[in-house]
């Protein structure tokens, strides 16, 4: 026991006072959660929009006052010609142009279907998606107000209404991904850089002729870097929900608990690799390439898995990360219960379990 | 008195507080063998990361191959050889590539190339390993070949840092046999060693502690001076008398 | 009793391309202090490493205190003191932090053992706060000695401690080797300088995996075949050649001030017989003498043969 706590120290020791890792281990989340949360949003605000209001009725007055209320649109008050709208769309000043056709308010009184018509300029179709759907729910919102219950008339661009989330807002997408990725990365890389080192430097051979049993070795290793991943997620989690705004609707210490469980798998892995390679540039390397390339990609984070060939969609199955982003999402933004993720955290719990007892069984007792 | 190759003025170096290399002033003539030692810490790595054009010096001036070392750091390299221990050719090309390669950082062209390629090739027995890896040759061809490429384009000066480290006897020699070939030739040769026996091959040796020069003679000069029998008593003596030990 | 012996081992690395070790088989009595002596490449750190039991030799036994490195590497593993090459040790550590975990690694205490390593670690005392990284060549020895001392090994076995550091902290080790071995600890150390050779009780000549001679230094030197003449003049260089070519020369080598000449037939008359090869050369102001071969002329010679 005294020789695990001796060496736990010892290594809190090395990752203390190695000011740059820490610096990149603290500051790259941190860092990331500003320029994602505030400078790089998939939102869309201040589009401009030209409105031709050839009815000039209650009802696109109305549409009209709400759109322009909105902060993801600003009209453009200045009236153009057919010509200068048109140039206006090509040099990419106007995003979208809403009609209003003359007798809206009559036919939907009378006809109960009224059209209105929506020009977007799609040659940046993430952005007219976005901004046709901003305006859609802003139309629905209108008809909801009108109709209560009856069926629509209005010919609307079917567009799915994104649950928990109806504007579009990244965030709450993005900081379960952001989790998920920056544990994997301390854990993972570190831990197999920080074995390596060992090799490297030549002391792990001192380690190996001493009494010391090689699972103290692995512990210590393992131990600061499950506390510093722990307090980077509380960090993580912190910020996400003061500084952006993002609610944790579930409950906080079965997220904690999941977490602790994917780290440890990390931690594993992280182990795996540091006695596959000699050099810490290969554990490096390996970590990043082998680990966190996947990671990113087949985790679901930032491209839909549903939406992969099937070959990637059976081989994202085999991505821990994966399974512990649909936890915490469950956990953070939909609010569910250990119920509703029981499979999912049985399955990482297997992985963590298989990659434990491989790299314990790995380590290697002698030089070569 | 011939121009010197090296000469310095009060060549001082500092981190700091700490002054690695104090005043340094000393000459080194063409052709010489010239033995610069001292213990570790006491400033040699400095001094001649000075020499090279690999470090600017806080103060003093200095000039080598005619180069001042303030302004002319590129023409230095162009004109001294440098071999240290740690690294001196790529274990994973062949000899020919080696030498070919260095050949062409030096400038050379390539009717030189390989003209003075064949010679060294010749010189040191090497023609069934020219296309061998010159990873896979024993230490000591290594170090000599290291020592030959660092002077095929016949430089005014070349710098060897403890190029003898850890070689076996004989090897060490041969090594030495070298660099006499090469002094014979009108290259002066600055070396650094731990090997008091190599500070005899010398024509005049330098000794350094705690930062500043405290010897400089011809091997002989220095015994009686310090009523000594070998260099390793002259060293010895001087080495006592450190106060830098833990720097 | 033996406390390290090692019978035919043989290492081999890259699938049996690279002969390490060749058939090594030597033994170091208890109590006393053992050089193994070579350069680099010659296998000292493969033989080592194979004793401390971190390396499966090919062929071969070897037993450290009775143990045998192969089936009994966790009794040897409590029981030694190691020091790889390069003085491994954690260089963002303090050299108070440093000894205090080597010395937890193995159940002790710097205060049980503090008599063992005293004469050492007062030299490095005053530096107790400093990182390891932060200290000369010198200093590193000193402590990577007292981490490797601080659980009172039985055995104590040091890879080139002395490699790449000036000749007067290498003389000062030594003696500290000394003091230890006074104190019973049987030492095995490695070197690649021949002087050292000396200061041991025993040595072991190694290169290219093969071992030359072992034995006491003084009787190495007795068994040098032949006579052995310093020879030295105004022009060295030119010497050296001239007697390299002189047909009567077995072998003539650098050795700092003068040349060490020894001859294929080995006559009284020789040394007259070379004066006036050299007198005939032009040369005027030679001196030859008799000397007594050092560790150094017999590695060579036994390399020759």
């Amino acid at each position: 026991m005294k020789q695990l706590l001796s060496f736990i120290k010892k290594e809190f020791a090395h990752v203390l006072r190695d000011r740059k890792t820490l610096l990149i281990l603290f500051g790259l989340p941190i860092v990331q959660i500003i320029i994602f949360g505030f400078a790089l949003t998939n939102e869309v605000k201040n589009a401009k929009i030209i409105v031709m209001d050839e009815a000039k009725d209650i009802a696109s007055q109305e549409i009209i006052s709400k759109v322009s209320a909105s902060n993801y649109f600003e009209i453009e008050k200045s009236i153009l010609s057919q010509q200068q709208i048109e140039e206006s769309f090509k040099k990419g000043i106007i995003k979208m142009v809403l009609v209003f056709p003359s007798g809206f308010n009559n036919d939907l009184m009378h006809m109960q279907k009224a059209q209105v018509q929506v020009i977007a300029d799609a040659s940046d179709p993430n952005t007219a998606n976005t901004l046709t759907n901003y305006l859609s729910a802003i139309i629905m919102d209108y008809q909801q107000m009108l109709n209560k219950g009856t069926s629509l008339p209005y010919r609307i661009t079917t567009e799915t209404r994104m649950l928990y989330n109806p504007q579009l807002k990244g965030v709450q997408n993005f900081v379960p991904g952001l989790m998920a990725l920056v544990l994997m990365l301390v854990c993972v890389m570190m831990t197999a850089i920080s074995i390596v080192k060992e090799k490297e430097l030549g002391t792990m051979e001192i380690l190996l002729v001493s009494p010391l049993k090689p699972i103290i070795v692995i512990l210590s290793k393992v131990i600061p870097y499950l506390v510093l991943s722990v307090v980077n997620g509380v960090i993580i989690l912190l910020l996400s929900v003061f500084l952006l705004g993002l609610p944790i609707r579930g409950s906080i210490p079965l997220l904690l608990l999941e977490s602790v469980l994917f780290i440890i798998t990390s931690l594993s892995l992280g182990l795996l690799i540091s006695m596959a390679t000699e050099t810490q540039q290969a554990a490096m390397l390996v970590s990043v390439m082998g680990m966190l390339l996947p990671t990113m990609l087949f985790s679901g984070f930032m491209f839909p898995i549903e939406n992969m060939p099937l070959l990637l969609q059976v081989i994202s199955n085999v991505v821990p990360a994966k399974w512990y982003y649909i936890i915490v999402k469950s956990i953070m933004i939909k609010g569910l219960g250990f119920s509703s993720i029981w499979k999912e955290s049985i399955i990482l719990g297997i992985m963590t379990l298989v990659l434990t007892v491989a790299s314990l069984k790995k380590f290697k007792i002698r030089l070569a | 008195m011939e121009t010197p190759v090296i000469k310095t003025d009060k060549l001082t170096k500092r981190f700091g507080a700490f002054v690695a290399a104090n005043e340094i002033t000393f000459e080194v003539y063409p052709g010489e063998i010239f033995g610069f030692l001292g213990a570790n810490g006491a400033g040699k790595t400095t001094a001649m990361r000075m020499l090279c054009g690999l470090s600017k010096p806080s103060s003093g001036t200095a000039t080598v191959a005619g180069f001042d070392i303030y302004k002319q750091p590129g023409k230095i390299k162009a004109n001294i050889g440098y071999m240290s221990q740690k690294f001196s050719l790529y274990e994973d090309l062949t000899v020919l590539e080696n030498i070919r390669f260095f050949a062409g950082i030096y400038g050379l062209t390539n009717k030189q190339i390989k003209e003075k390629s064949e010679k060294l090739i010749q010189q040191l027995g090497l023609q069934k390993e020219t296309k061998k890896l010159v990873g896979s040759l024993p230490l000591g061809w290594k170090q000599k070949l290291s020592f030959s490429v660092a002077v095929l384009h016949h430089p005014a000066i070349v710098f060897l840092d403890e190029p003898t480290g850890g070689v076996d006897p004989v090897t060490r020699r041969q090594f030495w046999d070298l660099i006499y070939d090469a002094s014979e030739t009108g290259v002066t040769v600055f070396v650094t060693t731990h090997y008091m026996d190599e500070a005899e091959y010398c024509n005049r040796i330098s000794i350094m502690v705690d930062g500043n020069i405290k010897a400089l003679d011809t091997p002989i000069k220095l015994k009686e001076q310090f009523k000594a029998t070998s260099m390793d008593e002259v060293f010895y003596q001087l080495a006592r008398s450190a106060t830098r030990k833990a720097d | 009793m033996n406390s390290v012996t090692l019978q035919n081992i043989t290492k081999t690395y890259n699938k049996g391309t690279i002969l390490a070790v060749d058939k090594v088989s030597f033994e170091v009595n208890n109590g006393t202090l053992f050089g193994l002596i070579g350069p680099d490449g010659a296998g000292k750190t493969s033989i080592f490493r194979i004793l401390s039991t971190l390396l499966l030799p090919e062929k071969g036994e070897a037993t450290v205190d009775g143990y045998d490195v192969v089936k009994d590497y966790k009794s040897i593993r409590k029981n030694i003191g190691y020091m790889p090459g390069r003085f491994s040790l954690y260089q963002d550590l303090t050299v108070e932090e440093n000894l205090h975990f080597f010395a937890t690694l193995f159940g002790a205490t710097l205060r049980q053992n503090y008599d063992m390593i005293k004469d050492i670690y007062v030299q490095i005392e005053p530096f107790k706060k400093r990182r390891a990284g932060k200290l000369s060549g010198g200093m590193k020895q000193k402590l990577a000695l007292c981490c490797a001392l601080i659980h009172k090994p039985s055995i104590l076995f040091l890879d080139e401690p002395t490699t790449g550091v000036d000749p007067v902290s290498r003389r000062e080790f030594w003696e500290m080797l000394k003091k230890l071995k006074a104190q019973g600890i049987t030492i095995v150390v490695s070197t690649p300088y021949m002087d050292e050779a000396t200061l041991c009780d025993t040595i072991a000549l190694i290169q290219s995996g093969k071992i030359l001679s072992v034995n006491e230094p003084d009787k190495i030197i007795k068994a040098y075949p032949g006579n052995l003449y310093a020879v030295k003049s105004g022009k060295m260089y030119q010497l050296l050649k001239d007697l390299r070519e002189y047909d009567q020369t077995f072998s003539c080598f650098a050795f700092g001030e003068y040349l060490h000449l020894s001859f294929k037939n080995d006559t009284p008359a020789s040394a007259q017989e070379v004066l006036n090869y050299l007198k005939q050369k032009g040369y005027t102001d030679i001196e030859l003498n008799p000397v007594t071969p050092g560790i150094e002329d017999c590695f060579i010679r036994l390399l020759k043969q």
